[in-house]
């Protein structure tokens, strides 16, 4: 690292006005608008989830109709996944992986800003296809946000929109892809070799391969769809010899390879926060990165788990068990790194951290459940229950949520150059992890015990799991507004954070964040570093 | 709770449920929190296989908890403890990437050896006594006796038909359950008519989906007399959560006599049918309704108002109020696309009646009588 | 300290991703109301294709006038080629589902449909069914009316032999570019995009003769289904590919191309490869086995 770097007065400073954020070719005021995309979003899932837990509060339909219900589930799940975490993880990228490896922006910053602005484009045609059934457009998305057909060629004008939404966020992942990857492979500093990139880039490289090679398996599937609502194919219709059952093979090698989209930016974050928390160098780095590529390649060929109900052959399931069961490997290794990068360290437990060790030990009770869902007959139980809803919450909200909470309370002294309040922090912490367990642990129970998913009304002996878990449901939204306090409190004002904001920042890692200032200059590096 | 949207009476609902779950004691007593108890000897495996994945996830669990915890109260700054900065490159650090998946690797092949063993149990194809196909359809469930050409509807019972019927509560009570014969091995072929269901009753057998245009299939021999509860498990629209399965596990004996009965039963129907009588208007409207209710009044409603944005209201419809032939087509055809399915699997009588039905019912007075010969010539 | 061409070119603000985003919501937008018969569908969607192709044109403008200021170092360079690459391999993709599809169908649901392997009791719902590539009579043929199949031979080996020879073309016209011969190149690129135009002819006659000849048409059970959306995705890659030869072959007349600095021309020559083997694949896979 050189002087050069923190040297800017190449530094002109951001655009004036609109220009600086409609035109932005800078990553990171993209990141930054990434950031507040997703948290706006996230609250609009979060709003339809908390209509989902009031209306299963009890028995009975108070609040909407099931179609509607149905409606608010897909747009729940589509907008979690495609508006909050993605962009979340996205913006972490975009802001973070520049400046981890020293270059001057991202590879290609003007295609940059079009995966940015695609994305609310995206949003307004989801809220559109939600709306549109009350406008005389036909009957609403019930299909939840797997779309299966013959539901899905059922519904009316408001599918049509989702399918152009998922095309619009599906170019927008993929040029954001393309351009996260082209930004590693092609402008890391000079000595920034492969095996000392921070784990977060390596995580993410990860992430961005996946999003390349199935993204478009998704897209095909919806756009098959889409054909066979309007311009009479038969690809998902038997009688034309066509078969239902492939267009979940589509979504789903899409759909598996995406829940590692979703984990691996978060186990990035992992890797960062818990050596810097424990003052000691990640415990088996190297490992680290080959079982992360081997759990990429596993990742895209044990997608049929999602559908063992369906009637496939013996040897077609077996083999889906088994491959699916391995991920425990890469998964186990991971979450065994971490434990032994705190072993022997000499922890402290800011907010970052709290996050991290709550997510390794909610995150493997997340990952065995997944263990038991994978084994054949005894999913065939599990299967469309509350019991897989209880998994993949515990997956998707430590796993992914949790782990980009993680990573914008290490890095917002960064960003804003101000600390935040730890001890609000860390009553959030405790707040939302405590919440998010009330609601969600019942849940395995009531799955087992035989609610569906997806049905807006049950019978009365699940209704004590309910209550419990809309309540804890609710508290869990609550703890949101806490969460949104401390960011707007910390983006106007505090302590002054310094450019090594973390006493362990920087340990084992040459990430190269740190030696700029808090916050960075608008143009971080205009010459490259050089790392040694 | 009907399916209208309302927003006051949520206060009085609370009451309602409260009371409905103080009413029905037999569902309390069944509150349970795991998978029910088997009645079968494949369900009994597939139980004991979970509970060895459930052990085994919860024993995980409580050692990454435990050493997690051990670490954090040993390792901690507050104590003065100093990190270790060389623990990744000792002995343990360089081969912990192989001792770790080995050790993982052999508790998954332990849950997979098992596993497969009951999948093969799953999948095992011997000759069955019997043969039920399962028809899922929007929002039913038909069942046809193979061998004996019975065939039954079974939809759920509204609320106040469901709360006469012994105290077995909303939302799970069907007015014609399935019978079978206990220790019999019975082989269900699923498919469905519409879109994706799955039946599924979690004492007796696995789930397995229906999918239209194809059949898969499962089997069961049940080894106890008993009604068994069961849900539809693919979400099928907006009736999903109203396609409730029983299951009535009865002897031989009694399945013998129950299945006579129905033969009959379907024989008197049939003979009804097939006459070259002329309905008078009362005989065809008191048919129609029955009609109606067990197949049109899921998606139209009872009232004929339909759901708006999503089944059209037959009430006052330019379809059922208009000219004759193209109501009859959209019922024998049904509408490509849409939820309305072709209904020519009614016999002609039935179709008859549930036209005229809906040609003059809710006001739609259009004076219209259809007659069995009328569907004949339109098929 | 350091000139402008060794340092890594970051461009300034530009307005064109956001013209492009809100592009493509109008066209979708369009999209989705012309299907479902709202009248302002057809506005919507004429609107968004011509922002779309304005945009196209300004953005690339843009580009172009930067490279020729000499704005790009070889590291931008090497940006733009490694973006292509992945851009193509998530095209690869793209095909590889679609051809997923059609060997879903022949190898897996077929069977099934006929009474072979694992559903095979599947028949019982379809006992008329004759289970033979190509389904010629889908299994409800009121529903899906039957076809004729599409033979190997004629059009389909006609095409052929066109686009292997554009793919030799084009190489040769990269060859004269890399040897400054910029005649060579200007008729090599001139002659891949005669090739492709009449590739793109013949491919709209034989749509037409499977129409109105054979009956062959996208409501024909999967057959006509994987038929149309194969050959229909290949044929819009085709036209895409075409319009970029048109325009690089105009940059070149213009002599914007040196041999060592030519990344336009080689993305595109990519790019007409990548869709040459697609068209070998569908040949194989679509027309002849
Ligand atoms: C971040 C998201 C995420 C992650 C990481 C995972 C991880 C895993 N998931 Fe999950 N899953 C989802 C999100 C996720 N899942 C979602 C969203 C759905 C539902 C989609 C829908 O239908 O709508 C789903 C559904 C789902 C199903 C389908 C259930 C059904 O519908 O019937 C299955 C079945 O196999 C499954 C399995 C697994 C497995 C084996 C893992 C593994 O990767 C877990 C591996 C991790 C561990 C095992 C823990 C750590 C390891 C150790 C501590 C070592 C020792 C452990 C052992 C020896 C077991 N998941
Ligand atoms: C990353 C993804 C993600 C996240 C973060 C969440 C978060 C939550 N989810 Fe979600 N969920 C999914 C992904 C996710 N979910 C998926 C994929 C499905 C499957 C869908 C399908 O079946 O197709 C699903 C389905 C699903 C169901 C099952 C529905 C059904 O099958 O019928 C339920 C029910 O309890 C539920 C609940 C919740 C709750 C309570 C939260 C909480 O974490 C939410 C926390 C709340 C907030 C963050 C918002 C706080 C905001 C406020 C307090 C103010 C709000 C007011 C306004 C906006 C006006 N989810
Ligand atoms: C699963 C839901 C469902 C069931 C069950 C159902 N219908 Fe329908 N029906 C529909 C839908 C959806 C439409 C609208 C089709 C369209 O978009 O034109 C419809 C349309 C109709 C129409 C035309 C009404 C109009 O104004 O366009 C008639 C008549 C009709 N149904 C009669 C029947 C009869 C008779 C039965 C029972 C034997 C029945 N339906 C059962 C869903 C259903
Ligand atoms: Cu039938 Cu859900
Ligand atoms: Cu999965």
């Amino acid at each position: 690292m050189t002087a050069e770097a923190l040297d800017n007065h190449h530094d002109h400073g951001p655009p004036k006005g609109y220009k600086r954020w409609l035109f932005s070719t800078n990553h990171k005021d993209i990141g930054t608008m990434y950031l507040i995309f997703a948290t706006v979003m996230l609250f609009l899932g979060g709003g339809m989830a908390m209509l989902i837990r009031a209306e299963l509060f009890i028995p009975g339909l108070q609040l909407v109709e099931p179609n509607f219900y149905n409606n608010m589930v897909t747009n729940h799940a589509l907008v979690m996944i495609f508006g909050a975490i993605m962009p979340a993880a996205a913006g972490m990228a975009n802001w973070m992986i520049p400046m981890m490896i020293g270059a001057p922006d991202m590879a290609l910053p003007r295609l940059n800003n079009l995966s940015f602005w695609l994305l609310p484009m995206a949003a307004i045609m989801l809220i559109m296809a939600m709306v549109v059934p009350f406008f005389g457009g036909g009957a609403p998305v019930a299909t939840g946000w797997t779309l299966y057909p013959p539901l899905s060629v059922q519904a009316g004008m408001g599918m049509d929109l989702t399918i152009f939404a998922i095309h619009t966020l599906g170019i927008s992942s993929i040029l954001a892809s393309i351009n996260i990857i082209t930004t590693i492979i092609n402008m890391r500093a000079p000595g920034m070799t492969w095996m000392k990139m921070p784990l977060f880039v390596w995580a993410w490289f990860f992430t961005a391969l996946l999003l390349i090679l199935v993204m478009p398996a998704l897209a095909g599937g919806v756009t098959m769809l889409l054909f066979d609502r309007h311009f009479g194919t038969s690809f998902f219709d038997a009688a034309g010899g066509g078969d239902p059952v492939l267009f979940q093979h589509l979504f789903w090698f899409f759909g598996h390879p995406e829940v590692y989209v979703l984990l691996l930016p978060s186990i990035g974050v992992l890797g960062i926060v818990i050596p810097a928390f424990s003052r000691k160098p990640l415990f088996g780095y190297k490992p680290l990165v080959y079982w992360m590529g081997f759990l990429t390649a596993l990742g895209l060929v044990v997608w049929a788990h999602h559908q063992y109900t369906i009637g496939m052959s013996v040897a077609a399931t077996t083999y889906f068990m088994i491959g699916t069961i391995l991920v425990s490997i890469p998964i186990g290794l991971m979450l065994f790194n971490f434990i032994f990068t705190m072993w022997r360290g000499a922890m402290t437990f800011e907010t970052p951290m709290l996050f991290a060790i709550a997510i390794i030990l909610m995150f493997a009770f997340a990952g065995t459940t997944g263990v038991m869902l994978a084994v054949v007959p005894a999913d065939m139980q599990y299967h469309d229950t509350y019991f897989v809803v209880a998994h993949f919450h515990y997956a998707l909200i430590p796993g992914a949520l949790f782990g980009l909470y993680a990573g914008v309370f290490y890095w917002l002294p960064k960003w804003t150059g101000h600390m935040y309040d730890e001890t609000l922090g860390k009553i959030f912490f405790w707040w939302t992890t405590i919440a998010f367990n009330v609601t969600f642990f019942p849940q395995h129970f009531v799955g087992l015990a035989g609610m569906p998913r997806r049905i807006a009304d049950y019978s009365a002996q699940f209704t004590d799991i309910n209550i419990i878990s809309s309540i804890g449901g609710i508290m869990f939204g609550l703890s949101h507004l806490l969460f949104l306090y401390i960011i707007i409190k910390t983006v106007r004002g505090g302590k002054p954070a310094e450019a090594k904001s973390w006493e362990g920042a920087q340990v084992g890692t040459p990430g190269l964040e740190w030696t700029v200032a808090s916050p960075p200059p608008f143009h971080t590096f205009t010459t490259p570093p050089v790392v040694k | 709770m009907s399916g209208r949207l309302s927003a006051v009476p949520i206060l009085k609902k609370l009451f309602c449920c409260s009371g409905l779950l103080a009413a029905a004691s037999p569902v309390s007593a069944e509150y349970a929190l795991n998978l029910p108890e088997p009645a079968s000897e494949l369900t009994r495996e597939v139980y004991d296989l979970h509970m060895l994945t459930a052990k085994i996830a919860l024993y995980i669990t409580l050692i990454v908890t435990a050493v997690v915890f051990y670490a954090i109260f040993k390792f901690r700054k507050s104590k003065n403890y100093e990190p270790d900065q060389n623990f990744h490159t000792g002995k343990f650090g360089t081969w912990s990437w192989v001792l770790v998946p080995i050790i993982v690797l052999g508790i998954d092949l332990s849950i997979s050896a098992p596993a497969i063993k009951t999948l093969h149990l799953i999948e095992d194809k011997t000759e069955a006594d019997m043969t039920v196909k399962v028809i899922g359809t929007q929002w039913k469930w038909i069942y046809e006796y193979m061998e004996d050409d019975v065939r039954i509807v079974s939809s759920m019972l509204s609320e106040e038909e469901a709360e006469k019927a012994e105290g077995e509560g909303y939302l799970r009570t069907v007015d014609n359950p399935l019978v079978l014969p206990v220790g019999k091995r019975i082989r269900f072929l699923h498919t469905a008519t519409d879109v994706l269901h799955a039946w599924w009753v979690p004492s007796i057998t696995v789930k397995k989906d229906s999918i239209p245009g194809y059949i898969t299939e499962t089997w069961t021999i049940i080894d106890k007399e008993g009604l068994y509860h069961g849900q539809c498990a693919e979400n099928c629209g907006r009736g999903h959560s109203y396609m409730p399965i029983q299951v009535a596990a009865v002897s031989q004996a009694e399945y013998d006599e129950w299945l006579n009965n129905k033969k009959q039963e379907q024989l008197a129907a049939l003979q009804e049918a097939s006459s070259d009588k002329t309905w008078s208007k009362e005989e065809l409207m008191s048919k129609g309704e029955a009609v109606y209710k067990t197949n049109c009044l899921a998606c139209h409603q009872a009232n004929g108002a339909g759901v708006p944005g999503a089944f059209p209201a037959l009430k006052g419809s330019p379809v059922a109020a208009g000219p004759v032939d193209k109501h009859i087509e959209i019922v024998l055809k049904g509408v490509k696309g849409t939820a309305m399915a072709p209904w020519a699997s009614l016999n002609d009588f039935e179709l008859a009646a549930v036209i005229t039905y809906e040609r003059n019912a809710w006001g739609n007075d259009t004076g219209d009588l259809v007659q069995p010969a009328a569907i004949k010539s339109a098929r | 300290m350091s000139t402008a061409s060794d340092q890594y070119y970051v461009p300034e603000g530009s307005h064109w991703p956001i013209i492009a985003a809100g592009g493509v919501f109008v066209l979708f937008i369009g999209f989705a109301f012309w299907m479902n018969g709202v009248g302002a569908g057809k506005i919507f969607s004429v609107v968004g294709t011509l922002i779309t192709v304005y945009l196209f044109y300004g953005w690339f403008k843009s580009v172009i006038h930067e490279s020729l200021s000499g704005k790009y170092n070889t590291q931008v360079d090497s940006s733009f080629r490694q973006g292509m690459m992945w851009f193509i391999t998530s095209e690869v993709a793209f095909f590889a589902v679609l051809f997923g599809a059609l060997a879903y169908f022949r190898i897996i649901t077929l069977p099934y449909l006929g009474g072979e392997g694992f559903l095979a009791n599947s028949h019982l719902l379809w006992p008329e069914f004759d289970a033979t590539w190509p389904i010629l009579t889908p299994p409800n043929p009121e529903a899906y009316p039957p076809t004729e199949a599409m033979g190997p031979m004629g059009i389909p080996l006609l095409n052929t032999i066109l686009l292997l020879t554009s793919g030799a073309t084009i190489t040769w016209a990269h060859h004269g570019l890399k040897h400054n011969n910029q005649k060579v190149l200007v008729v090599g690129l001139i002659l891949t995009i005669a090739l492709g135009a009449t590739f793109m002819g013949f491919q709209a006659y034989e749509y037409y003769h499977a129409y109105h000849a054979l009956n062959l048409t996208l409501n024909s059970g999967v057959y006509g289904s994987t038929f149309y959306i194969l050959t229909g995705f290949h044929g819009l890659h085709v036209t895409i590919g075409t319009i970029m030869l048109i325009f690089i072959a105009i940059r070149s007349a213009q002599g914007h191309f040196t041999p060592e600095k030519h990344f336009a021309f080689e993305g595109v020559a990519w790019y007409w490869h990548f869709v040459d083997v697609v068209w070998i694949g569908l040949y194989i896979f679509v027309y002849w086995l």
